[in-house]
């Protein structure tokens, strides 16, 4: 039976998949050995997602041929992916939040567990408790996914792929939202996973991490595959090299700005001897911690979208209670929210009306907008942020990642506030947009603006802040100074939830 | 897992409990036996509507068309027991009306996509001029006939659409959370392009969502015609919202994804017993319709506030 075994398991030849106007994929050759973890890596828009939604069935490649095991396969829908054995983790997670993780775990293929017309419940339990214990987790299988932490859903997302029998795994930028104990985590279940056998392509813009857990790593480059290599002959330098088609000298260019006046204090008023948070006027500060600590709920009481009643907040030497963001607002206060698509941009409407939402009531003079004024703030800021656009009256939906995350800085800069509260600006964008968005920071600091920079990314939080708050359990429980801080020491402090 | 849906709506439960404790100290004749089978028996025709809209709204749907096929099934019913052949001819022809046209709803929601708030609006008109048709716009007048016993009978000293009722919700939620179509149904209204990609076939489920939901309002249409003893074509008028607001109350999300049958039920006794004790205390009804709105927005205040 096995002589016939081809050296690939799936392979993908010469695939070609075309957009209104865009090529998505130019003749793009992939292949994939039995059991390999293998990393795909490329700026956004190089063609990453599309290849995978081929590969899972949300989109139908032009030409080309996919060969499974050395067979011919067609692939034209979800269902037919998953008969052949391949799963998809998505980047936006796609559990159902008011099912229980059992349910969600076997949604789908309840048959596999019980019938095909009622549930076994606790047959079902039983089996999803047994797929979670392979990772470790102690996860209630009768627990409302609604209630669990994203990276608990992500196990879930894990566990599902497992209990379908996958061959194949395809992991969108999985640790995106995950904080670094968290990612250890999942490489933990993603090497589980290879023990049984499973092969799994790992997308991610972290590419330490593709250094650490994968066999193999592909470059795609403006939807052309530009080259595969084993991990262990490939540096982090030459993938950027490979990626962006051209040298980054530093990955972060930090510059440091003159420190002006106090901006913002925070101090908790129920916590004795905890340590208050200070942003001074030219100054980022970055703010550390595992997902749940409660960073972005301070950001988000800050900018008054979720008042924390036992706060004590003092802007400019005045002591404020912003019951709003409509208030923080006023006070000069903006933030950049973790999700951009749902909180940070209003996807349908257009660059011009989100560009300039936080200052129509200044360009309303009671009759009318002034669109002439509107549209000459707009275009200044794409000018300054060089938003690649095509035109003003796009909508923000068509924009890449990295664009948009432009579009909801531009809107705070047009507003000219003091104090920009950035929540993961670079989660999800390419290196070259990062690079952007560190160039875009500098300036702002420069102009005197105070910045407070949450990322779970800590090599960046460590070069672009100036000094860096560690968070635990809503507390802030320790200072160290940006730059030349250890990424250990920070880590280690986080984990301990102690200095 | 029951226990936590039903903390979920502590406050309509709470709301319930506040609305009897106020109706029993306004009338002595609230808090009797009597009276408590007679609110149950009231709310069974709602609460059987209401158990379908729940499995719409899950889905992120909703169902307007209910009301005016309530008057069509009982009248198409009350019709056909005038050809030859039994009275249970009757009786299948009505369910079998609500079921086809459930479908036909849930056709041409799912798979013309046309949206459900337009489509069962449009079958909302359709369906009671149909009835408007089929009987000349003349009540069909009193006819004697075993069936009547849906609308009237007893059964041990309940009534038979109380145990209608009591079968329906029991079948619902067995539905909702024993069987995969109820993991497709909240899957659907949580996250549809994940069902879709989880290989649920969503057009499918839709449509067998909307066919039960006119099934459960042609069981409806029985009872109410059994219990009126005639079939009027323009009965059932505001049904749709009662069922509407039932649900509502019960903590299941418009936005769909979220909800039980517990809850709904707890939102068709708020209604029943709001009514009820109106008419108890002889209050206007024009007054009634002013004071239902308001409870029902209190209620879900209420609701939200103790959520918080």
């Amino acid at each position: 039976m096995e002589t016939q075994k081809s050296e690939y398991l799936l392979s993908m030849r010469g695939i070609v998949k075309d957009f209104p106007g865009v090529r998505a994929l130019d003749s793009v050759d992939f292949n994939l050995r039995h059991g390999e973890i293998h990393g795909l890596v490329g700026e956004n828009g190089a063609g990453k997602s599309t290849l995978l939604k081929i590969l899972s069935g949300a989109l139908r490649a032009d030409s080309g041929d996919i060969l499974l095991e050395g067979n011919p396969v067609s692939i034209n829908n979800p269902r037919q992916s998953r008969e052949l054995g391949i799963v998809v983790i998505y980047q936006e997670l796609s559990l159902i939040p008011y099912l229980d993780v059992a349910r969600n775990i076997f949604l789908g293929h309840e048959a596999e567990v019980g019938s095909h017309f009622v549930l076994h419940r606790q047959k079902m339990c039983q089996e999803a408790s047994k797929l979670l214990k392979e990772f470790c987790s102690d996860l209630d299988p009768q627990s409302l996914v609604a209630e669990l932490s994203v990276a608990e859903k992500q196990l879930v997302e894990i566990a599902r792929a497992l209990s379908q029998q996958s061959k194949i795994l395809l992991m969108d930028e999985p640790s995106a939202p995950l904080s670094e104990r968290e990612v250890e985590q999942l490489f933990n279940a993603i090497r589980t996973l290879k023990k049984q056998g499973v092969t799994i392509v790992y997308v991610s813009h972290r590419l330490e991490e593709l250094a650490k857990i994968t066999d193999r790593i592909s470059i795609l480059r403006d939807g052309r595959m530009v080259e595969t290599r084993d991990t262990q002959s490939i540096d982090i330098e030459e993938i950027i090299r490979l990626m962006v088609g051209r040298e980054i000298s530093e990955h972060y260019p930090k510059e440091h700005a003159i420190r002006g006046e106090r901006l913002l204090e925070v101090s908790n008023i129920a916590e004795h001897g905890e340590i208050p948070l200070q942003i001074n006027a030219g100054e980022v500060v970055g703010l550390a911690g595992l997902v749940g600590a409660g960073r972005t709920e301070l950001a988000r009481s800050i900018f008054g979208a979720n008042p924390l009643r036992r706060q004590r907040l003092s802007f400019l030497g005045k002591s404020i209670q912003p019951n709003s963001p409509a208030e923080a607002i006023n006070y000069g206060i903006g933030m950049v929210p973790e999700d951009r698509k749902e909180q940070g941009l209003i996807l349908q409407m257009t660059i011009l009306d989100n560009l300039t939402i936080p200052m129509l009531s200044e360009l309303f003079n009671g009759l009318s907008i002034n669109r002439h004024r509107q549209r000459e703030i707009a275009q200044a800021q794409v000018d300054q942020l060089k938003i690649h656009i095509t035109s003003l009256e796009q909508q923000a939906l068509l924009l890449s990642g990295g664009n948009q995350q432009k579009v909801v800085l531009g809107k705070w800069l047009a507003k000219n506030c003091r104090l920009l509260i950035l929540d993961e600006p670079t989660r999800g964008i390419d290196i070259g947009a990062k690079f952007e968005i560190y160039k875009i920071i500098n300036d702002l600091v420069k102009k005197g603006i105070g910045i407070l920079l949450i990322s779970s990314d800590l090599q960046e939080l460590i070069a672009m802040s100036d000094r860096i708050y560690v968070m635990s359990d809503g507390c802030i429980i320790a200072e160290y100074p940006g730059g030349s801080t250890e990424q250990e020491t920070i880590l280690n402090c986080i984990s301990r939830g102690e200095k | 897992m029951r226990k936590r849906i039903l903390w979920k709506n502590y406050g309509s439960l709470f709301g319930l409990i506040a609305i009897g404790l106020v109706m029993s100290l306004l009338s002595d004749r609230f808090f009797t036996l009597s009276n408590l089978i007679n609110i149950a028996r009231q709310v069974s025709i709602n609460a059987i509507i209401a158990m379908g809209m729940t499995m719409v709204i899950i889905t992120g749907g909703i169902d307007l068309s209910v009301g005016s096929l309530v008057a069509l099934t009982g009248c198409t019913a009350i019709l056909a027991m005038r050809l030859p052949g039994s009275d249970l001819t009757g009786i299948i022809v009505g369910l079998g009306l609500g079921a086809i046209i459930g479908l036909l709803n849930g056709l041409l929601i799912a798979y013309a996509q046309i949206p459900p708030f337009i489509e069962t609006l449009a079958m909302l008109t359709i369906a009671r001029g149909t009835a408007l048709v089929i009987t000349n716009g003349q009540p069909i007048v009193r006819f004697e006939s075993p069936y009547r016993w849906l609308g009237e009978g007893m059964i041990a000293g309940v009534p038979v659409p109380v145990i209608l009722m009591l079968l329906i919700l029991g079948l619902t939620h067995f539905i909702l959370s024993h069987t995969p179509l109820g993991s497709y149904i909240y899957a659907i209204g949580g996250n549809e392009e994940a069902a879709r990609l989880s290989g649920v076939k969503v057009n499918r489920i839709k449509s067998i969502v909307y066919l039960i939901s006119g099934l459960y309002t042609g069981i409806s249409g029985m009872i109410l015609a059994g219990r009126l003893g005639s079939a009027q074509p323009n009965t059932g008028e505001g049904f749709e919202l009662d069922a509407i607001a039932a649900v509502v109350l019960g903590g299941t999300s418009l936005m769909g994804g979220r909800g039980s049958v517990w809850g709904t039920l707890i939102g068709v006794f708020i209604i029943g017993i709001l009514n009820n004790g109106f008419n108890l205390l002889n209050v206007s009804p024009f007054y009634q319709l002013i004071a239902k709105g308001v409870v029902i927005i209190f209620a879900v205040l209420l609701d939200q506030i103790l959520k918080r």
